[in-house]
């Protein structure tokens, strides 16, 4: 680890002030940050300790869901209404890193955790152009079972590792970002980018951008939501794909369906094309799985994880035939 | 290998066969074990009593102190720098900014590394325990990605991290070889394994098979699997003049001694070392480069140095087991009695290690078979040393034998359990020895009963929502071994306390307490007044806490050192003793003394003959004799193991439901101990079928899951109800009856899942670890 000072935050405006000296860093849970120090692969300045600003969870006149940036994930996890109206969200919490670790883990920090490759984690050993842009990746012709299938580049094939995400991804949830040049909102998925050519720029946050607040919308009471997580164990491993989706019928029709994918991507990947081609049709077997092949047409898998197309276009259907037989 | 070197094994080989052949057509009573151990006809209850662990509640409170947990005066932490090329030198070396780092107290490197003697590697002799033979930091070559190259001492652990990420190291590269395939195609030799060839040859078993009227042949493999022990590598060292403390986590505190001495130039009583706890041994906890490094850099530095491997460091200097490609071929008459069983294959060494994973190990002694053509060949790749793992050759080698046996089973339209039982041999297959003891069909049938192993149903019919299920079995094999070596002390007093001494180790599995339970029955006292004294290399005995031999080694030690105490106990009774005139032979230890055999009232307590002979204390020690029972019988503890696996049918992935081991493997000396030995091989023997693999880099010759994170063991979430059962039969020639149990869990296991997994779906994978994507 490489030394570095640090500050605790009192409120948001103290937090963004904090972070305007170069190489400032927010510190939620520490969860994955200070892992990544630990292995020298993040070296900040400073740490801005935001682990003190706002935890609250609150339900809003219009339905929607308020939850701040410091709120840590068991808590949002155990949430009575989020139980109760967003079980894709509980349950992708619940489905990782352990116990200890989401006592830990921040709302916030979990939204700005890294990508994940072996070859990233190698400091010494490996070239990743996320680590030192330009110097090439070792994954794409490397060991690459756990990588992207969806919206790879030459460049960066890392997945996002996120549970959590895909939920949020699915629920269209929304970050409330506070700045040195003032506030903004920004839709979960378009806080992410591509890797294209400069993987080492994962999200569209200017240097001392802090998430504040995350917005879950309100959604209709008989909306069936679930998240399918397929992995190598039972737990405490990480996606090989994963599955978010909410479903809203009328009668055998598909009046409203929302689906992310995790363990495909650099980011949470929001099935848009499968929605399109399934609101308003009927809600059977041989629609979902042509809408999950359609979603995953696009897929460029590389020599060790072409099994995540079918993987993913299975469970895909699964998730979708148990939300709409009402046993997710 | 040289003309030399395949001269003298030669000659080794043939005064080996001589001696080997005396020792078989030797009486039974002439061998160690001919008689049978007292304590397996007469016992006072301590054995098969399932006491709790004596290092249970300091474990527990945190009051055991592990090697890591050393603290000394003045002491410095150690960071080391490891290779990034699997071949070359070091073209340059920038320790500059390492240097100037806050706290740092030195950086070593092959430029100012004291001079030292390379390590011996395990098993070119009996006190070798490093997994090469390599010069430790005395040049700039490089022989494999992840070879220590620079030591930073700071007076932090956290500054010493710091400094070494700021080491700057420019290689050359030379040509290497890092591919399994590439490896094999340049070539293969024969591998030997303590001692002896990894080949043997029983008739012509390839026309055997050819003429079989059923046969299976397949290919199977297993990948490279890291040790991942909880506790990982450490060692706190000082220099005392020119003595070297060392506090170790090791399953051999004596060959640590002997090997340091060596290394150093240093007589061998001017090293100490304890290893009072080890966090998880498994075959991993030898010698490997940070002792020496620690020493050196200790001495370089005139400070103690705590040298702490990282989990990562673990994955990088700690050898591996190798990969494995086996043929398996069985043949077998209409009946289904075996003609033929051939398996063959190839695993990885270094130039620079001597370890060929024997994966055909437990395959000589398994089926009545009437020919055998069994050969491990080794192919050799520049990577981190290949060593032993728990069940070395076992764990991987029944995983191909039992598929194919279950295989078989499905050919003929058999139950796989009769199958075995119609090809139970009298004798050893092979080498025509007798067993020992032997009574895996009993293990089968109980555990058969037990399990419900009746409900299988034919592959692939029985679904459960979206889960396939399945029911599996293979057997498991682990031999008896007691290596030489083994020395005791008992020492009693007036109070008639025992204190047993022994170099022996504790790795969490229960050695001193079974060994009290042992010493107490044996000298007829209550478990309260005694004391096992272990882990500290200034105790009696070379004991190697490996191939499962630890119990057996201690039990014979302490066999001798009970003998002579009890000649010297009746000789210091004299006449007016009630013992008087009995011969040791005669007489057994009861209610805190010695009694005559058949006759309980010819007794005197201990307490009254060492006061009526003024002394206060009475201390003996005697050696075990040679193994040669080992050579004598044909010894192996056997098991059954049964499991249940689900297989999801959507996405592929396997959760075991259930799971029994039913083991025949001599008396169980303590339930509670042995249950966990069961359970922890049994839940390694999971991992080992279903996740461990190490991601290695084919092209560099990198390993690239050097965290728990990427390399996966079984969670709990993964680890099912686990049933075991035992026999309990004793084994006649063995100290107390029993054989090692530490490594045969392990071993089956990966075919028991491997087969279940079959029942559930229909498919048959050969490719561990069988992870989802092979069963979409």
């Amino acid at each position: 680890m490489t030394p570095f000072s640090f500050a605790r935050a009192g409120d948001v405006g103290d937090a963004v002030r904090l972070a305007a000296t170069q190489g400032a860093r927010y510190l939620g849970g520490g969860t994955n940050l200070v892992d990544l120090m630990r292995e020298t692969i993040e070296r900040p300045a400073t740490l801005v300790d935001v682990t003190g600003l706002s935890q609250t969870i609150e339900e809003r006149a219009d339905g929607s869901l308020l939850i701040g940036a410091a709120a840590r994930n068991t808590a949002v996890a155990e949430h009575t209404s989020v139980r109760a109206r967003y079980p894709v969200l509980a349950r992708a919490i619940l489905s990782g890193a352990s116990g200890q670790i989401r006592n830990m883990a921040t709302v916030g920090g979990n939204i700005l955790q890294r990508t994940r490759c072996a070859y990233f984690y190698d400091t010494d050993g490996a070239r990743c152009n996320k680590r030192s842009p330009g110097d090439g990746c070792d994954a794409v012709g490397g060991l690459n079972r756990a990588h992207a299938i969806l919206g790879a580049s030459p460049f960066c094939v890392a997945t996002h590792p996120s549970d959590m995400c895909v939920a949020l991804a699915a629920l269209d949830a929304v970050v409330c970002l506070e700045g040195a040049d003032g506030s903004r909102r920004l839709p979960l998925v378009d806080l992410y980018r591509m890797p294209e050519e400069r993987p080492d720029i994962e999200t569209a946050l200017a240097p001392d951008e802090l998430i504040i607040a995350l917005e879950i919308p309100a959604s209709p009471p008989s909306t069936r939501s679930t998240y399918r997580k397929v992995r190598d164990r039972a737990s405490y491993a990480f996606a090989l794909v994963s599955v978010g989706a909410s479903l809203l019928l009328e009668g055998d029709r598909i009046a409203d369906v929302r689906i992310a994918l995790g363990g495909v991507a650099h980011k949470p990947w929001r099935a848009r094309s499968a929605e399109k081609l399934l609101r308003g049709a009927r809600a059977d077997d041989e629609m979902f799985r042509h809408a999950a092949r359609a979603e995953l047409a696009a897929a460029t898998p590389l020599a060790h994880n072409a099994f995540k197309v079918e993987l993913a276009e299975r469970t895909m259907t699964a998730v979708l035939r148990d939300l709409a037989e009402d046993v997710a | 290998m040289s003309i030399i070197n395949d001269a003298a094994e030669a000659a080794k080989s043939l005064a080996f066969k001589v001696m080997k052949k005396a020792v078989e057509n030797a009486p039974d009573r002439w061998m160690p074990g001919g008689t049978p151990d007292p304590l397996i006809r007469r016992q006072h209850g301590q054995i098969g009593r399932p006491i709790s662990r004596i290092d249970g509640p300091l474990k527990v409170e945190g009051s055991a102190r592990f090697a890591a947990e050393v603290a000394l005066d003045n002491m410095t932490y150690a960071a080391i720098a490891f290779s990034t090329i699997a071949r070359g030198r070091i073209a340059s070396l920038d320790v500059g900014d390492a240097e100037a780092a806050p706290g740092v107290v030195l950086v070593m490197s092959y430029r100012n590394a004291p001079r030292m003697k390379p390590m011996q590697a395990l098993g070119s002799s009996e006190m070798a325990l490093s997994g090469d033979d390599l010069p430790v930091m005395q040049d700039d070559v490089i022989h494999w990605n992840g070879q220590p190259v620079a030591v930073v001492l700071a007076e932090t652990q956290e500054q010493a991290d710091y400094a070494r990420s700021l080491i700057r190291i420019g290689y050359e590269i030379w040509p290497s070889t890092t591919a399994f395939e590439v490896a094999k195609a340049a070539g293969t030799e024969t591998g030997f394994f303590l001692g002896q060839p990894l080949h043997v040859k029983v008739g012509d078993a390839e026309s055997a098979l050819a003429a079989a009227p059923f046969r299976v042949d397949g290919l199977y493999r297993t990948p490279r699997h890291s040790h991942a022990a909880i506790e990982p590598h450490a060692t706190t060292v000082a220099w005392n003049e020119d003595a070297l403390v060392v506090h170790d986590a090791t399953q051999g505190v004596t060959h640590t001694a002997w090997q340091l001495s060596r290394v150093f130039g240093i007589p061998q009583e001017k090293v100490h070392v304890t290893s009072p706890y080890v966090g998880g041994g498994f075959g991993s906890k030898g010698l490997w480069q940070h002792q020496v490094l620690g020493a050196a850099a200790a001495k370089l530095a005139r400070r103690p140095v705590r040298i702490t491997l990282s989990r990562e460091g673990v994955f990088r200097i700690v050898g591996v087991r190798s990969p494995t490609e086996q043929r398996v071929a069985i043949g077998a008459d209409e009946r289904g009695c075996f003609t033929a069983i051939v398996h063959t294959g190839t695993a990885l060494m270094t130039p620079h290690n001597f370890m060929p994973e024997p994966f055909i190990a437990g395959t000589g002694n398994s089926y009545a078979a009437e020919t055998f053509k069994l050969d491990v060949q080794i192919a050799r790749i520049n990577s981190v040393a290949s060593t032993f793992m728990r069940g070395p050759g076992e764990a991987v080698g029944t995983f191909a034998l039992e598929c194919a046996v279950d295989e078989l089973a499905e050919l003929i339209g058999l139950d796989p359990i009769e199958l075995r039982i119609r090809n139970e041999p009298e004798r050893n297959p092979t080498d025509g020895r007798p067993f020992s003891s032997r009574n895996i069909v009993e293990a089968y049938r109980a555990g058969a009963e037990r399990f419900g192993w009746s409900t299988r149903q034919a592959p692939g019919t029985r679904r459960e929502g979206e889960w396939l299920v399945g029911l599996g079995c293979a057997t498991g094999t682990y031999p008896y071994y007691r290596m030489p070596g083994g020395v005791a002390r008992l020492t009693i007093d007036r109070d008639g306390c025992v204190r047993a001494s022994v170099a022996a180790h504790e790795m969490g599995m229960g050695t001193a307490t079974a060994h009290t339970q042992v010493v107490a029955d044996r000298m007829g006292l209550p478990l309260d007044k005694i004391t096992v004294e272990y882990g500290d290399s200034i105790l009696p005995g070379v004991f190697l806490a490996g191939g499962s031999q630890q119990t057996a080694a201690i039990g014979a030690a302490i066999i001798a050192a009970h003998r002579t105490l009890v000649a010297k106990l009746i000789r210091l009774a004299g006449n007016d003793s009630p013992i008087a005139g009995l011969r040791p032979d005669e007489v057994t230890g009861l209610d805190g003394g010695l009694a005559k055999l058949d006759d309980a009232e010819r007794r005197e307590s201990y307490a009254s003959i060492l006061a009526r002979a003024k002394l206060p204390e009475l201390t003996v020690e005697a050696k075990a004799p040679l193994p040669l029972e080992m050579l004598h019988w044909s010894m192996h503890s056997q098991a059954a193991m049964f499991c249940e696996a689900r297989v999801n049918a959507v996405t592929g992935e396997t959760r075991i439901a259930r799971f029994l081991g039913s083991f025949d493997c001599g008396r169980i000396v303590n339930p509670k101990t042995a249950a966990s030995q069961f359970r922890g091989g049994i839940i390694m023997g999971l991992g080992l079928a279903l996740m461990e693999e190490t991601a290695f880099d084919e092209r560099t010759g990198r390993v690239m899951s050097p965290s728990l994170a990427e390399y996966h063991v079984p969670a709990h979430l993964d680890v099912p109800p686990i049933d075991v059962m035992w026999t309990d039969i004793p084994d006649p020639h063995t100290p107390m009856g029993a054989r090692g149990i530490g490594e045969i869990g392990i071993t089956g296991t990966g075919a028991a899942v491997a087969n279940a997994i079959y029942n559930a779906t229909g498919k048959r994978i050969r490719d561990l670890p069988i992870t989802l994507d092979k069963l979409l």
